[in-house]
C-alpha cells in the first residue's frame, strides 16, 4: 500500500505504528498512506482507535513504535505546533477546542500566528482583518471577521477552524468527525470544500462512520477494528464490505430460544424525529428484548431520549398500554413504568460519590424509605440480591464506585433498573468500554428478567445486537429502515446492507447524495 | 501499613489537633478549660455556625451561597424595625424574619436555577442587593429605641424582652438560648441530610447532577430548597443577633459570611469527609472559635484574628483536596 487512488506517491506515511495504554494494546501495527490529491476515508467504531491515531499524527500523543514521514521526511511531531510546521493540520471533533469564542473570527484565523510569536508584538486588528482576508479568500469564503466566534453558528465555527487549519497552507488535513454537528445543507458545503482543496492536490485524510459522507467523498476506505487495519477498499467501493470490516463479522448466538412478544407495550406512531427525517412506527411487545442498531450519530439515542420524557418529537404519538403517553420529565416517565439507563455511565448514571448500595437505590428512594428517612438496612440487602443476581465483582456493597471496573460498574448501573418491575426498559449503548464476560452477565440478566416487560437496547455494535435480542431494528438517518427477528431466517447482509444506507432506504433528503453513491 | 496511617490521619487528624490545641490552650491557661470558658466558645460560634449550617445545604448540592450575611444582616435589621418601629410582638417579628430568608433564598434559587446565572454571581448579586435594601427604610441609620424617624417622629416601639431573651438569657442559667438553636439545628441539619431520602437525593445532585436528572429527581426543586433553607438559617441567625445586640445596627454582620463560610469548608476535612456535611461544618465552627478564645486568653492581639481563620482554612482545604483525594484513588 505505497500508492494511493491518485497513482501519486503518498505524502504522508505510516508504518507499523504501535501504541498501548497500560495493557491496552489501542493501535496494533497501523500502516496508513495518503496521497496528494486523495480522501482517504479512516472507518472505525468507538473504540476502535481512530482518535488515537489522529492524536499521534497531530503530535498530541506518541507513538510506542512504528516510523513516520511526511513529503518523504522523517516525521515524528513533539507538539502539535510541529506537526503544524510540518505541513500537517488537523481539525479536531470537538470544534469548540479548536477556536477561542471570545475572540474574534479574524483573530481566530490568524490564532496560530498569534500564539507562535511570528507576528511580533504589535499587532494592529487592521493587519490581523487584512491577513484573515487572504486567508479566507483561499476558501472563497466570506465569514464575519469582526463577529466573535461564539456569536456565529456551529458550522461556520468549523469553517474558521477548518481555514485557519488552512492558513498555515499544509500538504496533509486530516478531518476527525467533521459533520458529526453539522445539518445536511451544511455539510454539503463542507464537502464542496472538501473537494476544492483535493482539487489542489492536498492529501486529505477524512475520519468518519458516517455513510453519507463516504458515499459522497471517499476515493479509498480503510477500516479500523480494536487497533488493527481491518479493510482496505478501493474503488468500487464495496460499502457493505466496509461496514463489515468496521463492526467484524457478527457471530449469531446459538441455543437459546428466540422469543416473541405477548401484549403491546409501547407503540410509537408516525414519529418523526428531526423536522427532516421520515416517520415510522413501531411497537415493543413484553417479554422481548428489542435491539435497535444503526451507526453512531443516526438518532438511537434521542429516540431513547424522546420515550424517557427528555424530549419531544417533532410530530406522531406515543402510546403506552394502550394509553397516549407524552412524559414531561424523566421522572413521570419512570413514574410510568418506563426506565432508562443512558449512555455514557459516567455522566448519565454513576453518582461518584455514593457507595454501591446507594447507586443502586437512587431512583427509588421513596420506596426505600419510611416516613423519609432511609431504610439503610433493607437498601443494603436489596443491593446484596443484586450484586449477587448479576456477579458483581466487589468487596461488598459499600464499596466505593471508583473501586469498581468498567465492567462491574455498568452492572450497577443495569441492576439500579432491574431492581423493581418496569413495562419498558431501556439501555442506551449498555455495553460500552464493558469487558466480555461482564457484557455475558448483563445480557444473560437482562434475558432471564425480560419476562413481563419490554426492552430496548440501543447498541452501535451488531453483534451486541445479535447477543441479546430476539428482534433487531436498524435506524439510519432518524428514521428505522429495517425491522428483523433474530434466529432461523435472519438476514445478516440484508440487515448489513440497511445499516450502511442501501436498498433505497435512504431519505427523501438526500438525492444528490445517492447520485454519488450510484457512482 | 502506610496506607493504614493516612487512612487514620484523613479520618482522625482534625480531632487529634482540635484536641492537641486544646490541651495547649489548658496548660498555657488553665481557665480555658473552665465552663464559663468553653460556653463562651460555643456562644462566640453560635450565630456563625447557624450560618454555616445553612451555606451547607448548598454546598451539598453542589451550589454555594454568599448572600448568607447579608441575609441576616437584614434580618436583623428587619426584626428591630418591626420591634421598634412597628412594635410587633416576638412571634410575629420571628416569623416575618425567617419568612424573609426563605423568601430571599427563593429569589436565590430561581435566578441560578431558572435564571441560569452561575451561583456564586447569583449570590454575590443578591448579597449586593440586600446590603443596600437593608439600608433604605431608615436611611441608613441603626434602629434604637426612641429613634428619630426620617419623617421626624420618634419611634415608639421597644424590643420586647422575650425577644432580648433569644440573645441574652440561659438554659439551666449555662447554656445561652442561642447556642441551644445551635445544637437544635446542627442536629435537625445533620438528620436530614444523612438519613432522610431528600438528603441523599441532595448528595446526588451535588455528586452528579445529570445522573440524578435520569434518576427521576426534580433537580430544580431541590437546588432551589438548598437556598430557602439556607436563607431561613442565615436569618434565624439574624434574629438571634438582633436579640443579641438589641438594636438594629448597619454595621454588624460584616464578619459573619467569611467566617461561616470557613467552617463549612473546614467541615469537609472532619472525618476525611471531604464533602460538605452539617458534622463537620459544627466542629470546623467549634474549632475556629476555640482557637480563638484560647489566642484571646494568651493575649493575643484582636488584629491576628483573621490571619489566624484565614491559616486554619488554608491548611483545611489542603488537608481535604490533596490528601483524601490522592487515597481516594
Amino acid at each position: 500500500m505505497t500508492e494511493g487512488e491518485t497513482g501519486a506517491p503518498p505524502v504522508l506515511e505510516i508504518t507499523g505504528l504501535e501504541r498501548a495504554f497500560g495493557q491496552n494494546r489501542v493501535l496494533r501495527n497501523v500502516d496508513l498512506a495518503v496521497s496528494p490529491g486523495e480522501v482517504l476515508v479512516l472507518m472505525g467504531a468507538n473504540g476502535a482507535g481512530k482518535s488515537t491515531l489522529v492524536k499521534i499524527i497531530a503530535g498530541v500523543l506518541s507513538p510506542d513504535a512504528g516510523r513516520m514521514t511526511l513529503a518523504g521526511r522523517p516525521y515524528l511531531p513533539a507538539r502539535p505546533i510541529d506537526a503544524v510546521g510540518a505541513g500537517l493540520s488537523v481539525v479536531h471533533q470537538q470544534i469548540n477546542d479548536a477556536v477561542a469564542p471570545d475572540l474574534s473570527v479574524a483573530q481566530n484565523l490568524l490564532l496560530d500566528r498569534l500564539c507562535s510569536g511570528r507576528t511580533g508584538a504589535i499587532y494592529s486588528p487592521r493587519r490581523a482583518r487584512r491577513e484573515a482576508e487572504t486567508i479566507q479568500a483561499i476558501l472563497g469564503l466570506s465569514l464575519p471577521l469582526d463577529r466573535a466566534v461564539s456569536e456565529i453558528p456551529l458550522a461556520d465555527r468549523q469553517l474558521v477552524a477548518i481555514c485557519r487549519a488552512l492558513a498555515e497552507e499544509p500538504k496533509v488535513l486530516v478531518l476527525d468527525e467533521p459533520t458529526s454537528s453539522l445539518s445536511q445543507r451544511e455539510a454539503e458545503r463542507l464537502f464542496g470544500i472538501v473537494e476544492m482543496l483535493k482539487a489542489r492536490g492536498v492529501a486529505i485524510l477524512y475520519i468518519t462512520h458516517r455513510m453519507s459522507d463516504i458515499r459522497r467523498l471517499a476515493d479509498r476506505i480503510v477500516t479500523l477494528r480494536d487497533g488493527r487495519i481491518t479493510g482496505e477498499f478501493r474503488p468500487p467501493l464495496d460499502f457493505e464490505g466496509a461496514v463489515t470490516a468496521m463492526l467484524g463479522a457478527p457471530i449469531q448466538r446459538d441455543g437459546e430460544a428466540i422469543r416473541t412478544g405477548t401484549r403491546p407495550v409501547l407503540s410509537l406512531e408516525n414519529v418523526r424525529l428531526t423536522s427532516w427525517s421520515r416517520p415510522f412506527s413501531f411497537t415493543l411487545d413484553a417479554g422481548e428484548v428489542t435491539a435497535i442498531t444503526g451507526l453512531v450519530g443516526t438518532g438511537k439515542s434521542r429516540l431513547a431520549e424522546m420515550i424517557f420524557g427528555l424530549g419531544q418529537a417533532v410530530s406522531g404519538q406515543m402510546r403506552l398500554m394502550g394509553k397516549p403517553y407524552t412524559p414531561r420529565d424523566c421522572g413521570a416517565a419512570i413514574e410510568a413504568g418506563v426506565f432508562m439507563a443512558g449512555k455514557d455511565r459516567a455522566t448519565s448514571s454513576i453518582v461518584p460519590g455514593f457507595d454501591i448500595a446507594r447507586n443502586l437505590s437512587l431512583p427509588f428512594l421513596r420506596h426505600r424509605s419510611r416516613a423519609g428517612f432511609v431504610d439503610r438496612s433493607g437498601e443494603r440487602q436489596k443491593a446484596r440480591r443484586t450484586i449477587a443476581d448479576l456477579s458483581i465483582v466487589c468487596q461488598g456493597e459499600t464499596d466505593d464506585m471508583a473501586t469498581l471496573s468498567g465492567g462491574n460498574q455498568q452492572k450497577v448501573v443495569v441492576g439500579r433498573w432491574l431492581a423493581e418491575a418496569s413495562k419498558l426498559l431501556i439501555l442506551d449503548e449498555p455495553f460500552q468500554g464493558v469487558d466480555i464476560k461482564a457484557r455475558g452477565d448483563i445480557a444473560r440478566r437482562l434475558r432471564e428478567t425480560a419476562g413481563d416487560r419490554a426492552t430496548l437496547v440501543l447498541v452501535s455494535e451488531i453483534d451486541e445486537a445479535l447477543e441479546v435480542a430476539d428482534r433487531i431494528l436498524v435506524m439510519s438517518d432518524h428514521t428505522i429502515v429495517g425491522d428483523h427477528r433474530t434466529g432461523p431466517g435472519f438476514d445478516l447482509s440484508r440487515l448489513l446492507a440497511e445499516v450502511a444506507g442501501d436498498l433505497g432506504a435512504a431519505p427523501v433528503h438526500s438525492e444528490n447524495r445517492l447520485e454519488s453513491a450510484a457512482g | 501499613m502506610t496506607l493504614a496511617v493516612r487512612d487514620l490521619s484523613i479520618r482522625y487528624g482534625f480531632f487529634v489537633l482540635l484536641v492537641a490545641l486544646a490541651l495547649f490552650f489548658y496548660a498555657a491557661q488553665p481557665a480555658f478549660m473552665s465552663v464559663r470558658s468553653l460556653v463562651f466558645v460555643f456562644q462566640s460560634v453560635a450565630i456563625t455556625a447557624i450560618l454555616a449550617l445553612g451555606v451547607t445545604g448548598t454546598l451539598v448540592v453542589g451550589g454555594f451561597d454568599l448572600s448568607i450575611g447579608s441575609v441576616a444582616a437584614s434580618s436583623m435589621m428587619a426584626a428591630s424595625y418591626a420591634m421598634v418601629i412597628w412594635g410587633w410582638g416576638t412571634t410575629e417579628t420571628v416569623l416575618l424574619c425567617i419568612a424573609f430568608g426563605l423568601l430571599a433564598g427563593l429569589l436565590n434559587g430561581l435566578i441560578i436555577v431558572y435564571g441560569r446565572v452561575p451561583d456564586l454571581l447569583a449570590t454575590l448579586g443578591t448579597m449586593f442587593l440586600l446590603l443596600g435594601l437593608q439600608l433604605v427604610p431608615t436611611a441608613g441609620r441603626s434602629i434604637a429605641r426612641g429613634m428619630t424617624l426620617p419623617d421626624s417622629t420618634t419611634a415608639t416601639g421597644s424590643f420586647d424582652p422575650s425577644f432580648l431573651a433569644l440573645g441574652r438569657a440561659r438554659l439551666f442559667d449555662v447554656l445561652p438560648v442561642s447556642v441551644v438553636v445551635m445544637l437544635a439545628l446542627a442536629v435537625a441539619i445533620f438528620v436530614f441530610l444523612e438519613f432522610t431520602r431528600w438528603g441523599r437525593v441532595m448528595y446526588a445532585i451535588g455528586s452528579n447532577e445529570q445522573a440524578s436528572r435520569l434518576a427521576g429527581a426534580p433537580v430544580a426543586r431541590y437546588k432551589i430548597a438548598a437556598y430557602m433553607i439556607s436563607g431561613a438559617f442565615a436569618s434565624i441567625g439574624g434574629i438571634l443577633l438582633a436579640a443579641r445586640v438589641g438594636r438594629g445596627d448597619v454595621s454588624s454582620g460584616n464578619n459573619l459570611l467569611l467566617d461561616a463560610v470557613a467552617a463549612a469548608l473546614i467541615g469537609f476535612a472532619v472525618l476525611g469527609a471531604a464533602k460538605p456535611n452539617a458534622f463537620g461544618t459544627l466542629i470546623g465552627a467549634l474549632f475556629v472559635g476555640m482557637l480563638l478564645q484560647g489566642l484571646t486568653m494568651m493575649n493575643a492581639p484582636y488584629y491576628t484574628q483573621d490571619a489566624v481563620k484565614g491559616g486554619v482554612l488554608v491548611v483545611a482545604l489542603l488537608f481535604t483536596f490533596s490528601l483524601t483525594r490522592r487515597a481516594g484513588r
